[in-house]
């Protein structure tokens, strides 16, 4: 399987992103550079990985979802190419329009960085078919704006189609996210977002391996 | 209006510059005649306490500094210490302390960005980071947003960088209302033999400008970081810089890839005084003059001037002096991360320091004085008064020991720092195998290898006795590195005290150096980097004289780590190093007896030396389960943290007060699966230590009548932080 991971400047968990893809797929993932204006052949996976692209500045993600790669990467996923935005990841990708929302401030106005609790709400998906529907895994967080929101028909429309893949639950919802919702899926099936950080609990050093099966299910996907 | 280059040098220009009449004549002396605008700007900046260590220094020369793993001592952006397999560690520990107070979220996010610098100026790549922050009393009405300003500054500038934060403190008390600290701790890897220093080597090469642009902000900072506070310390918000950390990760980035280019001859990161210092630094180093040019400087305002430009603060900068066949490959590096690249000058073999701009030589300065011929001092100091020993006969037990345990698991100087830390990400780069909470932040490097980190000082006990004080900042440290089964192997300092121009102040700033040193010498833990921030004092008001020790371990394999965590029911409490007794300034006296006073616990070294080496042979073999130092608390606090951190609950054997709540060092609180077997090994490396109790699968401290349920002792250890920030309290 042919994975690749796009580094932005300020982008800083690519490293944590790339271990995570290398311990499942057996390959050294691809880094793409955000000055690229083509994807490599045969590519079965883009990953937007976390950070602080630009700074954060003007507004996450914004600036990155402009940048030459991203076209790319936008072009590619209209004809189904499998791509996940994990944090900054996600809000790059929502930016860019291949998510419908956006992620706003935390509601405790703080950046947070702790251990919650996902429930896999749809494991139909490329990146959730290891895991049984209803499963709850410990995942970690680290974010200032994870706050998801999006209209009213959408917030129905995500419920009504399964497209929540993520919820947060046991009352572990950090950043006062709409219906705890943690992770979408576009309608196509082929583009995950998710703010949560699923590379870093992966392996005995990181306490729990519970997210190990959502990396294992790309190669089932 | 611009200032001209010949303005008249008045007394007031000189004392407004932090210079006194005798430094200016000296300086006069040395140049044979009036100075310009510019000049007096360069030697205030440069002569300052904070650049030139003029009252410290030949203090701090009594520190060890070498041991058979430090391959560069103080002198240099930060330390560096061998940890085996080709591999180095650079760490380095550095104060913000005034600029926090005048603006706390820029104030304390400049200060962890200058100490990350400060590590990947050598080569290495950041790995953790640790604060240290010392605030005034909770009731304060400023404390409140200081604390919320610098928390979210460190985070905002480190999460955004991508070092996870692993380990830190936090204090509160009155004497720091008007001057909190902020001290920024940055710990990188490099490979040993390719470490970039400072010195610059070679005439006529190229000296590079790179990174952001420079601008007005934080001129004087050095300055303003050398004077004490009055009312008006509002005033010199100007002075305070501002941060960028995405410039300083695409910084970091490309200052890699040019180190690995292979064109780097010498590199100084922009920190204190700006261009100034790190100029006059590579050249003084290597005995040579520099040429500065700062028509060429890339500037992000308008008409700046040489004064402006000299003293400037801005952030994420670095001076290099480059081979010059190389220029091409380090432009095209640094265009890539979108940064700027640009030649302002060359070394020369003059040693003047010179200055151009708009066709004027507006500096021509002798470098060797200004840089490390600097003026030294030898201030007078008298000596601390001791305290007399405060006798447990003394201090009341309490009425019902379940609520002292609780109001002291719940004040502000014990209770759970988990506010702080949720807010700074301590996860990124996938490597972090203890997070803050335990005894150390613990960081894998590679395979089984790690590093163990720590911060610590117990102000309130160097102010009782400096030297003890320096002394129990050193022992502790040493002992959370050990708690978690690391060799310790370095320290760095960083020595926060008021006016050294008071001899009280100077005296506690000796003994507490000689207690740090001696302790230092004891323990074989050379101080490799550090810092020195004095005058921290408020309309006369001086500081806690707070010494932070910032320390670095070693763990050859992970898979030993322990953690304060009990593990399984049945297993034996077992309190090592002897039982307590010493209350005077513990936690005890001041939480719930609101009392402060008495000799801090005395530190024997040699009885520290043992019962680490012991521990971390326990550690080592397998022989313990769960291990914990017993400092802030006493063994009271240890237990309770243990129980928390583990979910599981303990009976203990019935303690007196004294026992239970004493801070005598050089002990360690175990759990263990074969309890005769740990008791044994201590009876043969001659370690006083005894059963204190079990751990129990019921979620509470039961001791004789006492039963505390986990849940009441994590609501009261967790909650006092929220709800007073929530100004619930």
């Amino acid at each position: 399987m042919k994975t690749a991971v796009v580094t932005f400047p300020g982008i800083n968990r690519e490293t944590d992103m790339m271990r995570a893809l290398k311990l499942v797929t057996g390959k050294t993932p691809v880094n793409l550079w955000h000055t690229e204006t083509e994807l490599p052949r045969g590519l079965d996976l883009v990953v937007v990985p976390g950070g602080f692209s630009y700074g954060d500045y003007l507004r996450c993600g914004a600036i990155a979802a402009r940048s030459p790669i991203m076209s790319a990467i936008r072009a590619k996923a209209l004809e189904g190419l499998k791509v996940l935005g994990v944090c900054n990841g996600f809000q790059i990708i929502t930016e860019a329009g291949l998510l419908p929302g956006a992620l706003v401030r935390n509601a405790s106005l703080h950046f947070v960085c702790r251990e919650v609790q996902l429930r896999v709400e749809n494991n139909r998906t490329f990146f959730t078919n290891r895991m049984k529907k209803g499963a709850v895994v410990s995942c970690p967080v680290a974010h200032g704006e994870g706050n998801y929101i999006c209209d009213p028909k959408t917030l129905t429309a995500l419920e009504a189609e399964g497209r929540v893949v993520f919820r947060y639950a046991a009352g572990t919802n950090p950043n006062g996210a709409m219906n705890d919702i943690a992770g979408i899926v576009n309608q196509a099936g082929n583009v995950i977002g998710m703010m949560p950080h699923p590379e870093n609990m992966i392996e005995p050093l990181h306490g729990r391996m519970d997210c190990l099966p959502l990396f294992e299910s790309l190669l089932a996907a | 209006m611009r200032i001209p280059n010949d303005l008249q040098i008045t007394p007031e220009l000189i004392a407004q510059h932090g210079l006194k009449p005798e430094e200016y004549q000296h300086f006069l002396d040395l140049l044979g005649r009036e100075p310009t605008i510019t000049e007096l700007g360069i030697v205030s900046a440069m002569w300052n306490e904070h650049c030139s260590y003029k009252s410290s220094k030949k203090w701090l020369k009594t520190l060890p500094t070498a041991g058979r793993r430090v391959i560069q001592g103080p002198g240099e952006n930060a330390g560096v210490v061998d940890i085996g397999d080709g591999q180095a560690i650079v760490f380095k520990m550095e104060s913000h302390n005034h600029p926090s107070f005048i603006e706390p979220y820029q104030g304390s996010a400049t200060g962890v960005g200058g100490i990350l610098r400060d590590v990947f100026t050598m080569g290495a790549r950041p790995i953790a980071a640790l604060n240290a922050l010392r605030f005034g009393d909770p009731s304060h009405p400023r404390t409140r947003h200081l604390v919320s300003g610098v928390v979210a500054g460190v985070g905002g500038y480190g999460n955004s960088f991508g070092v996870p934060t692993l380990g830190g403190e936090v204090n509160f008390h009155a004497r720091y209302n008007g001057n909190i600290l902020v001290n920024a701790m940055a710990v990188g890897l490099a490979d040993a033999d390719r470490i970039f220093y400072s010195k610059a080597k070679g005439v006529g090469l190229p000296v590079v400008y790179l990174g952001a642009k420079t601008g007005r902000d934080g001129i004087h900072g050095a300055t303003m970081a050398s004077a004490e506070f009055d009312d008006k310390a509002e005033e010199k918000r100007p002075t305070v810089q501002v941060g960028d950390p995405f410039t300083e990760k695409c910084l970091l980035e490309a200052c890699l890839e040019l180190m690995a280019s292979g064109a780097v001859i010498a590199i100084q990161d922009m920190g204190a005084a700006g261009l100034t210092c790190s100029a006059v630094e590579m050249g003084a180093k290597g005995d040579l003059g520099i040429d500065l040019d700062l028509d060429r400087v890339p500037c992000r305002e308008e008409r700046m001037t040489a004064y402006e430009m000299m003293l400037s603060e801005s952030q994420e900068r670095m001076l290099m002096v480059l081979k010059p066949e190389k220029e091409k490959e380090a432009e095209a590096i640094f265009r890539k991360w979108g940064l700027d690249f640009a030649i302002v000058g060359e070394t020369t073999d003059t040693l003047r320091f010179i200055i151009r701009h708009e066709g004027e030589t507006k500096a021509d300065l002798p470098i060797k004085q200004l840089g490390d011929e600097a003026p030294e001092y030898d201030r007078p100091w008298v000596e601390p008064k001791k305290q007399p020993t405060l006798m447990a006969r003394d201090v009341p037990a309490p009425r019902d020991m379940k609520a002292a345990l609780l109001q002291m698991m719940a004040s502000p100087n014990m209770c759970s720092r988990r506010w702080v830390w949720e807010q700074y990400d301590t996860l990124i780069q996938s490597n972090s195998a203890q997070v803050p909470g335990g005894d150390a932040g613990v960081v894998r490097i590679k395979g089984k290898k790690a590093i163990a980190v720590s911060s610590d000082v117990t102000p309130r006990y160097v102010e009782a006795d400096p030297f003890e004080g320096g002394k129990q900042a050193v022992a502790e440290c040493w002992r959370n590195l050990t708690a978690v089964g690391a060799e310790p192997l370095a320290v760095t300092d960083n020595l926060n005290f008021g006016n050294p121009e008071k001899p009280e102040i100077m005296g506690q700033l000796v003994f507490a150096i000689k207690g740090i040193g001696e302790a230092c010498r004891a323990l074989d833990f050379p101080v490799v980097s550090g810092n020195v921030s004095l005058y921290n004092e408020t309309n006369g008001q001086a500081i806690l004289p707070t010494p932070t020790i910032g320390g670095v371990g070693l763990l050859r394999d992970l898979s030993t780590m322990a953690t304060i965590a009990f593990k399984k029911s049945g297993q034996k409490v077992i309190e090592i190093g002897g039982p307590g007794g010493h209350l005077g300034q513990s936690i005890y006296l001041a939480a719930v007896l609101g009392r402060e006073e008495g000799a801090p616990p005395p530190v024997d070294l040699a009885r520290e030396k043992t019962a680490g080496n012991l521990i971390r042979s326990l550690i080592k073999s397998a022989q313990v389960t769960a291990v914990h130092d017993i400092s802030d608390g006493g063994l009271a606090a240890a237990v309770a943290e243990m129980a928390l951190a583990g979910r599981l609950g303990a009976k203990l054997e019935k303690l007196d007060h004294a026992q239970f709540f004493g801070e005598d060092q050089a002990r360690y609180v175990v759990t263990a699966r074969n309890a005769r077997a740990v008791l044994a090994a201590a009876k043969k490396a001659r370690v006083p230590a005894r059963i204190v109790g079990e751990v129990t699968a019921t979620p509470s401290l039961k001791m004789g009548r006492m039963t505390l349920s986990l849940k009441d002792l994590r609501q009261a250890h967790e909650g006092w932080f929220p709800a007073y920030m929530a100004k619930e309290l």
